[in-house]
């Protein structure tokens, strides 16, 4: 049987990890709230840019663009959105097996796909299975804006328009509530659903110059916004985890130390019987 | 109260002057304006182009440049970075990945950002660095000009 003074020390270590543990429940909670404003203020731009797009195609007669024409695929991207940080239960494993797996069953040879991946964890995975890695971005701030991944979504877009891949697949953890969150996979390009809106068309528009140079304009405009809505998403999602995570070994770190507070006592009672039994027993022997 | 409706409080549909429009200017990170005014005047890809509230319904890309958006005493300017401009008789949005008045403008970053971009057109290298430097100039150069004027 364990010491009485390893019990103590046991039950104070268990008590400052349940400690950090709670304060980064808390921390993540409040990111939490901040992610969601954060993905709220993006949605009237993206409400608004998907009605153009869908009331575009709605309205165009032979609507040939390069962004929206399904081509034989040569090579897939896929866009995998983990986060930098662990400690966010399981995450960033569950994407990630969703996407590892995706692409051994999908491919047999090199050529044919590459990984783009924002966030440590996921560059990380992906590097040490020796997949290719054509783009990456790593440490994002905790709300990001979208100035800082403009870069990574249009180089994105632009590897689609310059037939360096002729598909693009996002893999997310997406938010549904703080206490869910599911793995999603979306395909960006080329645009294919568009006009299935079955809402019917408000305003016949003008276009200036013409359809086809608004398209070139809107369409990676558009498939740049898919991305960065998926990202704070993950986001929101990174965080929601991570408090869920936090939580669940806070509680656990509460369950032990109760577990260990009844060995402790019934340790001390054990040791405090022994003593008066020894004291009894050497009274008796003086008699 | 009147028991039967003024005529003349009613609108008339179709040939009244709407004064003002509406304007909002969003961005991914969320709506930086959104007010009443007479006048947009933007700079669209083939031209500049002045809308007046009544105006037919449009769709038109935009250039890097400035939107001057003509309220009743005075005049708003808005730095955009592309986009689009979407036109409906009595509301104008206008779409752009950044969108800046010019009280929100840092000038520092957008002084470094321009240094940056001349240093990187100078040295010259493939297409895409090229096109990306050019188009990071003209938001800085964009930027600048908002500001100052």
């Amino acid at each position: 049987m364990a010491s009485l003074r390893d019990i103590k020390n046991r039950i104070n270590s268990t008590q400052k990890t349940k400690q950090i543990t709670n304060a980064m429940h808390m921390v993540s909670a409040s990111k939490m709230n901040k992610a969601e404003s954060g993905a709220k203020s993006f949605v009237p731009y993206s409400e608004k840019i998907q009605e153009v797009v869908s009331e575009i195609a709605a309205s165009g007669e032979d609507l040939e663009h390069p962004m929206l024409q399904e081509r034989e695929v040569k090579k897939t991207a896929y866009f995998v959105i983990t986060s930098d940080r662990g400690l966010a239960g399981a995450f960033n494993s569950n994407v990630l097996r969703a996407a590892y797996r995706t692409i051994q069953e999908r491919h047999n040879s090199k050529d044919e796909y590459t990984v783009i991946v924002a966030g440590r964890i996921g560059r990380d995975f992906f590097k040490k299975r020796n997949i290719p890695i054509a783009n990456e971005i790593v440490g994002l701030n905790d709300q990001p804006n979208f100035s800082e991944i403009k870069d990574l979504t249009a180089e994105t877009v632009q590897m689609f328009i310059d037939e360096e891949v002729d598909e693009i697949n996002l893999f997310y953890n997406h938010f549904i509530s703080a206490i869910s969150q599911e793995v999603t996979s979306k395909k960006v390009l080329p645009l294919t659903d568009l006009s299935d809106s079955n809402k019917k068309v408000t305003s016949e528009y003008e276009y200036e110059p013409n359809q086809h140079q608004i398209l070139d304009v809107l369409l990676p405009q558009y498939a740049e916004s898919l991305i960065y809505g998926a990202l704070l998403d993950s986001k929101a999602s990174e965080h929601a985890s991570r408090m869920t995570a936090m939580r669940s070994a806070t509680d656990n770190a509460n369950e032990l130390i109760d577990d260990l507070s009844l060995q402790y006592n019934r340790a001390r009672q054990a040791s405090i019987t022994q003593e008066i039994t020894e004291i009894v027993g050497g009274a008796a022997a003086q008699e | 109260m009147v028991p039967f409706p003024l005529p003349f409080l009613i609108p008339a549909q179709g040939g009244v002057r709407l004064k003002t429009l509406t304007v909002s200017v969003v961005t991914p990170d969320g709506p930086v304006l959104e007010d009443s005014f007479e006048m947009v005047s933007c700079k669209a890809e083939n031209g500049e182009l002045g809308i007046l509230p009544g105006h037919i319904p449009l769709v038109a890309p935009l250039t890097i440049s400035a939107v001057r958006l003509k309220g009743e005493s005075d005049t708003e300017r808005v730095a955009v970075s592309g986009g689009f401009l979407e036109v409906r008789p009595e509301k104008v949005t206008i779409l752009a990945q950044s969108a800046e008045k010019p009280s929100e403008i840092d000038v520092e970053r957008a002084r470094k950002a321009k240094e940056r971009a001349e240093r990187r057109l100078k040295a010259k290298q493939d297409d895409v660095d090229f096109r990306r430097a050019e188009y990071a100039l003209k938001r800085a150069i964009n930027r600048l000009k908002v500001v100052n004027d």
